[in-house]
């Protein structure tokens, strides 16, 4: 099979519809993976509702998110959209990551910044939200931004659902052209043109909290 | 008052009758117990503290003096006895004529009225010098921002650190660091002040500033001051009453003069030999 650049050009822009939901996807996914990533991680440390919240957490970081979205697909009524269904397991699947690296972010903290916060009486919603969250959370700022890049890595697994991200849309047009080879190339390289500028600003990002 | 001279016991750990609170005295240890495991650091210790004293506990290292301090500003668990602050119970809360273990609130309630300034001064590093201090009367007092403002300002002039109100921590030497402690302790205007080995931390040469802060507070101030130190000058300045500890319990107790002078019992003339030839 040989290249055909003509046709390669011709498939850009549908791939690049296709990017656009792959991006879609890794953003929505990331911002609920931070955000709940953040409340199982507190939650983790209450009596009772702790040892649960771990347990599901466990089980969801420890089986792969292909069974997960599969799983939740087949579940999910019909008039959910595809998408949604994606950003949600993807969403979850990575929060159990970040609780993690959250967890180790906030046991970095200093115990003498817990009592200081005793003895001032701070109420609860000051010491997390003032003095412990701010200073785990700077330290952890790297860490979350790997599991950035490894989310919109994963966004393929997509396909298996029906969305259309960018492998969806390659493997339509090979099969409709019966030619994939430029398809895929690109989608590849569409690929590595995000993540590669993704990666360098997080290496920045990594220097600049790890300087202070 | 009536009392029931019930002894049934609940299974919650360190219950005990409620009698009367104590009265004159602004601290009472009555038989206090705390252990670390099978180690017994504190066994039915006993002392009281009158408001406006400065009491200052010696001792070998290991020997409990920051157990007590930490009990008191409820840092920790008691695991026997009750400590009484303002006859109040410190660690429990009333429960008819019961001491029944205290909550969340009510420690957060009664820890208002203690300040503690730590060795390694726990300063917040993701806050300005200001916001240190006017974080605990603003957010745990309800005082409103501008006069908690307003009490930095003036305590920052008590620690000689006014310039430094818009600095963070880690621009701050570990001397200025602690000075800006004591006056965040203050801001919540306790009636009991802690101070363990707040010097112990610092460059030689900055103990000497730290320590004159806490003079003048000394001076000027009627607080109940409870210091951990080994700066036997200091003490003797400023200290009403020494208390020299030895394995959680007191072996010796007397004004200054007395301990550092005339010492009576053989543990303090060998600690107080041992500390001066190391200081
Ligand atoms: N968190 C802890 N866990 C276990 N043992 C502890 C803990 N804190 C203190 N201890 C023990 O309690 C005893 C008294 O310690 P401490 O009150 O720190 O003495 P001091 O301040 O007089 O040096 C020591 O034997 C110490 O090892
Ligand atoms: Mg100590």
């Amino acid at each position: 099979m040989t290249w055909d650049t003509e046709f390669a050009i011709s498939i850009i822009p549908r791939l690049l519809e296709g990017l656009a939901v792959t991006i879609q996807a890794t953003v929505i996914g990331y911002l609920v993976a931070v955000v709940l990533g953040l409340f199982v991680a507190i939650l983790r440390r209450i009596d009772y509702i702790g040892p649960v919240v771990f347990v599901v957490f466990e089980f969801i970081r420890t089986t792969p998110v292909l069974v997960q979205l599969l799983f939740v697909f087949a579940l999910a009524p019909a008039s959910v959209e595809p998408l949604t269904i994606g950003v949600a397991v993807l969403g979850v699947h990575y929060a159990a990551y970040t609780a993690e690296v959250y967890r180790s972010g906030i046991e970095g903290v200093a115990k003498g910044q817990w009592e200081a916060c005793r003895a001032l009486s701070l109420p609860p919603w000051r010491v997390w939200g003032a003095v412990v969250l701010p200073q785990a959370i700077r330290k952890v700022v790297p860490a979350l931004g790997n599991y950035l890049i490894s989310l919109f890595k994963d966004t393929p697994y997509l396909f298996a659902i029906t969305v259309g991200e960018m492998l969806f849309v390659a493997n339509a047009i090979g099969t409709e052209a019966f030619r994939s080879m430029e398809a895929y190339t690109l989608a590849g390289l569409f690929f590595l043109a995000v993540s590669v500028p993704s990666a360098v600003i997080i290496r920045r990002l990594e220097r600049r909290y790890a300087a202070v | 008052m009536q009392q029931s001279e019930s002894t049934h016991s609940t299974e919650t750990a360190g219950v005990q009758s409620a009698q009367e609170a104590p009265g004159g005295e602004i601290i009472r240890f009555d038989k206090v117990v705390k252990r670390y495991g099978s180690n017994v650091v504190l066994n039915e210790l006993d002392f009281s503290v009158a408001p406006g004293e400065r009491v200052t506990l010696i001792g070998p290292s290991g020997s409990g003096k920051t157990t007590i301090l930490r009990l008191l500003m409820t840092l920790e668990d008691i695991d026997g006895g009750v400590i009484w602050v303002n006859g109040e119970p410190l660690s429990h809360m009333r429960r008819g004529d019961k001491l029944v273990k205290a909550n969340e609130a009510h420690l957060r309630s009664v820890r208002k009225n203690i300040g503690m300034v730590f060795q390694q001064f726990n300063l917040f590093p993701n806050m300005s010098v200001r916001k240190n201090i006017t974080e605990g009367p603003v957010h745990s007092l309800g005082v409103s921002k501008d006069e908690a403002n307003q009490r930095a300002e003036e305590l920052l002039d008590l620690v000689g650190l006014n310039e430094k109100i818009d600095a963070h921590p880690t621009q701050l030497s570990g001397g200025q660091q602690q000075r800006v402690a004591i006056a965040r302790a203050l801001a919540m205007r306790p009636q009991i002040l802690l101070l363990d080995e707040v010097t112990s931390a610092l460059d030689p040469e900055l103990v000497a500033g730290v320590l004159d802060v806490l003079r003048n507070i000394a001076q000027t101030t009627d607080i109940t001051m409870l210091c951990v130190t080994h700066e036997m000058s200091f003490a003797r300045d400023v200290s009403h009453r020494v208390l020299m500890f030895d394995a959680g319990q007191v072996a010796e107790e007397g004004p200054p003069e007395q301990i550092f002078g005339d010492p009576q019992e053989e543990r303090t003339k060998s600690f107080l030999k041992a500390v001066l030839e190391h200081g």
